[in-house]
């Protein structure tokens, strides 16, 4: 097993040795040495019967290891985690029907959140297809929308050629999910094997993604970055998957512009660099926010101006002008009119910014940054991010969080499910490196949290990883625990349990008068205190895990340190936190960002007298 | 052209792979997208290995861009240009089906002529007038027969080319 590596999986040009045969094998055999050729180290998934072919030459492949999963949705949620936290291709198989249907969810969700990954599903012979066989799906029918790309092989000899595409496609330009289907037949039928040697044997014509930006928009966009008297670097998932941290900090350095960090794009840059104000939207920091919408200039690096980031688009920062740099073209003007578009990878986008915006300054041009920055560090210091511990004793879920990060360090990857706890996680727990943050933005997918450590740890076996999930996303994909024991895959999970669906009750609890329709899970606290169905120390224990709990604040760092001593094993920690605890800042969906709240019914002190005429910054009387 | 909900109708002419589902993978585009198709036919180019999608969509000028963009993004798709109907040739194919007896019939003739179509089948009661032309002129045609008796309409999507010697095909293969 090899350790973190930023490059992609071996595209054909890096393929070192070729392999040419003119042996005759089965197309299953193709299969697994096309995964072999394309420098595939593992393979989540679980057999079935049109997938069964490709089992049997999987046995004997001493470069592949297969996890066999529990459920096919935790093949690919392993997958995700694997390729989020190498930035390689995963890689996960499944059978026809309901073993590719069950793949789905995961492959919405790398679709969203741009996560190159390769799924192989069995399909019903070719002369099957179209009848309704036992088993048959038209999974590339269904997964059309959510793949960057599908393809269904009823000829052997395509095998190779096919499954080269697949890792160029989910590895270069805007990554994502490619989904490769392959006939029973095809399968069986006798083949030759011919890995392609070059790029120019795959039969893409019509694939020819942008890399290096225009040199003029780079010119222009650093123009821009020189002259903004509120500028502010918006940062997103974009540059963590183009391995462009480093890059990164040299242009925040040389701007010295403040810097937000999207959920995507937790630990691009180290929260402890002083010009990271921490994550902009829905849940973001007052300063992020705030930042943002008083920019004269945002500059999106590798970020699509999500909904819930922009909240109100029509709001949204109204007097920045806009320098958008993405991979996908597609993405620039979908959201926002951009008024420098730059189509290439974050990577080289921000190497050739860097000189460019040296021209900048050494042809005198540099803005003063003083005063924006005073505004942003009173914004930060008046409404930093915080917690009121509960008063009835209880445990902080918070505050479990922010431990959790304080004693495993920034070396630790952290994956989390989807709500409260995501959010917390997002909030309190300091990344300072890149790719050891995972979670699922885009779709929001509950249930992402365990599979995808499992995958995470399988690529970086010496990282600690942590799952921070919810009482119900946990109950979702917790029978990949079994695969965990099993495998020799030692996760940590932390499961924050509040008893319930914890957003949807704020939201009950914000915009519902309180009725908490449906979003009790009786797991230990509320009305039923003390009921625990599942009681999940006994769940962890039945599944061979280490099963411990922690209800008492004064034992939480006693119960976190008992959890970071075991390695032989996974370990399932029930937190018990107070239900009612809420996540802030929020901006309710649907409308200005401006209205910010950063606890309940309080917002920011906007309008005050002593005001900046140009911002509406309040000023605090000692700036300027 | 304004289409009278304050979008415009726009010609694309997609050159895809000639490959399966390549037609679904446009179509479900569209539809996810929420982008309005008017019209589209697909056929074979002079190149094997190739085919032309037209596509008339209804839309405004900025979601126009995102169309071009999504297409281009799909794998199978080589190139994607509009074409405006100033400097394009844009035809369709309509089949017309007319009420027409002995004293009617001398009249749906007259209009047969004025408008260059022709007739393809005749019964004693009806007869099937084809037409090819530019979208307004079918249009136009079927208004004057209308009151004759329209009894079916078949019209195939439009199919264009630009003006000129240049062809989207060869570039396309060129920069590939």
């Amino acid at each position: 097993m090899s350790t973190a590596s930023t490059e992609g999986t071996a595209a054909p040009s890096d393929s070192s040795a070729p392999e040419r045969t003119t042996e005759r094998i089965t197309g299953a055999q193709s299969i697994v040495r096309s995964l072999e050729s394309a420098g595939v180290e593992v393979v989540f998934g679980l057999p079935g019967g049109a997938i069964l072919p490709t089992y049997d030459p999987l046995l004997d492949s001493t470069k592949l290891r297969h996890v066999l999963v529990r459920h096919e949705q935790g093949a690919g949620h392993a997958a995700q985690g694997y390729a989020a936290a190498t930035g390689r291709v995963g890689v996960c198989m499944a059978t026809s029907g309901p073993g590719a249907t069950n793949l789905v969810t995961a492959i919405a969700d790398a679709h969203m959140d741009s996560v190159p990954m390769v799924a192989v599903t069995g399909q019903v012979s070719s002369k099957a297809i179209g009848t309704d066989a036992f088993q048959e799906a038209d999974i590339v029918g269904i997964t059309q929308p959510i793949t960057k790309h599908n393809y269904l092989v009823t000829d052997p000899a395509d095998i190779p050629r096919v499954i080269a595409e697949a890792f160029h496609l989910a590895s270069t330009g805007r990554p994502g999910p490619v989904l490769v289907d392959v006939t029973k037949d095809a399968q069986q039928a006798m083949t030759t094997f011919q890995w392609p040697t070059s790029l120019a044997e795959l039969d893409l014509p019509g694939y020819h993604p942008t890399t290096r930006p225009h040199s003029k928009q780079v010119r222009e966009a650093a123009r821009m970055i020189a002259e903004a008297k509120r500028p502010v670097l918006y940062v997103g998932g974009g540059v963590i998957r183009a391995g462009a941290s480093a890059e990164l900090r040299r242009l925040v350095d040389l701007s010295g512009a403040p810097v937000v960090t999207t959920l995507m794009a937790r630990g691009a840059l180290p929260d402890s660099h002083p010009a990271n104000l921490g994550m902009p939207g829905m849940h973001g920091t007052v300063a992020a926010v705030t930042a943002l919408q008083r920019a004269d200039l945002i500059v999106s690096l590798g970020a699509r101006f999500d909904d819930r980031v922009t909240g109100l688009l029509s709001s949204f920062a109204p007097g920045a002008a806009i320098v958008h740099a993405d991979i996908d073209p597609a993405e620039i003007g979908k959201n926002r009119r951009a008024d420098v578009p730059i189509v290439g990878d974050a990577k080289e986008v921000i190497s050739d910014l860097v000189p460019a915006l040296q021209a900048e300054h050494t042809a005198g041009r540099r803005a003063d940054l003083a005063g924006w920055w005073r505004q942003l560090d009173d914004l930060r210091t008046t409404y930093p991010l915080g917690y009121d511990e509960p008063e009835d004793g209880s445990l902080s879920p918070q505050k479990v969080i922010q431990r959790l990060g304080e004693i495993s360090g920034p070396e630790t990857i952290f994956t989390s499910g989807v709500g409260q706890h995501q959010m917390w996680a997002a909030q309190f727990i300091r990344y300072e490196n890149p790719n050891t943050w995972l979670n699922s933005g885009g779709l929001g997918t509950m249930g992402y949290s365990v599979p995808a450590a499992m995958g995470a740890k399988v690529g970086r076996p010496d990282a600690t990883v942590w799952a921070i999930d919810g009482d119900g996303c946990f109950q979702m994909t917790n029978q990949e625990l079994a695969t965990c024991a099993i495998e020799g895959i030692p996760i940590k999970v932390a499961v924050i349990n509040n008893s319930s669906l914890g957003m949807v009750r704020q939201w009950q609890t914000l915009f519902y008068d309180g009725r908490y329709s449906n979003t009790d899970l009786h797991t230990g606290v509320g009305r039923a205190k003390g009921q625990r169905v599942p009681d999940f120390v006994k769940l962890a224990e039945a599944y061979a895990c280490v099963g411990l709990r922690c209800e008492d604040p004064s034992d939480l760092d006693a119960v976190i340190d008992k959890a970071m001593s075991v390695n032989d094993r996974p370990v399932v920690v029930d937190f018990v936190v107070h239900r009612d605890a809420m996540v802030w800042p929020m901006v309710a969906a649907g409308v200005s960002n401006d209205a910010i709240q950063y606890a309940r019914g309080l917002s920011p002190v906007w309008d005050r007298e002593e005001q900046d005429p140009e911002t509406g910054l309040e000023m605090n009387g000692t700036t300027r | 052209m304004s289409t009278g909900n304050g979008t415009e109708r726009h010609t694309l002419s997609v050159l895809v792979e000639d490959k399966p589902a390549v037609l679904a993978r446009v179509a479900s585009l569209f539809a996810r997208r929420a982008f309005n198709i008017h019209s589209l036919a697909v056929g074979p180019t002079e190149h094997p290995s190739l085919s032309r999608i037209t596509v008339v969509v209804d839309v405004e000028d900025s979601p126009l861009e995102q169309v071009v963009k999504q297409l281009n993004k799909l794998v199978n798709v080589l190139k994607v240009v509009e074409l405006e109907p100033e400097t394009s040739v844009q035809r369709e194919v309509l089949l017309v089906k007319v009420r027409a007896d002995a004293t009617t019939r001398g009249q749906v003739l007259d209009v047969v002529n004025v408008f260059r179509a022709s007739v393809v089948d005749v019964a004693p009661e009806a007869l099937t007038i084809e037409a090819i032309g530019a979208p307004e002129k079918n249009a136009a045609l079927l208004k004057v027969l209308d009151p004759f008796g329209i009894r079916e309409i078949v019209q195939s999507g439009v199919v264009a080319v630009g003006r000129g010697s240049r062809s989207i095909t060869d570039r396309a293969l060129r920069s590939a």
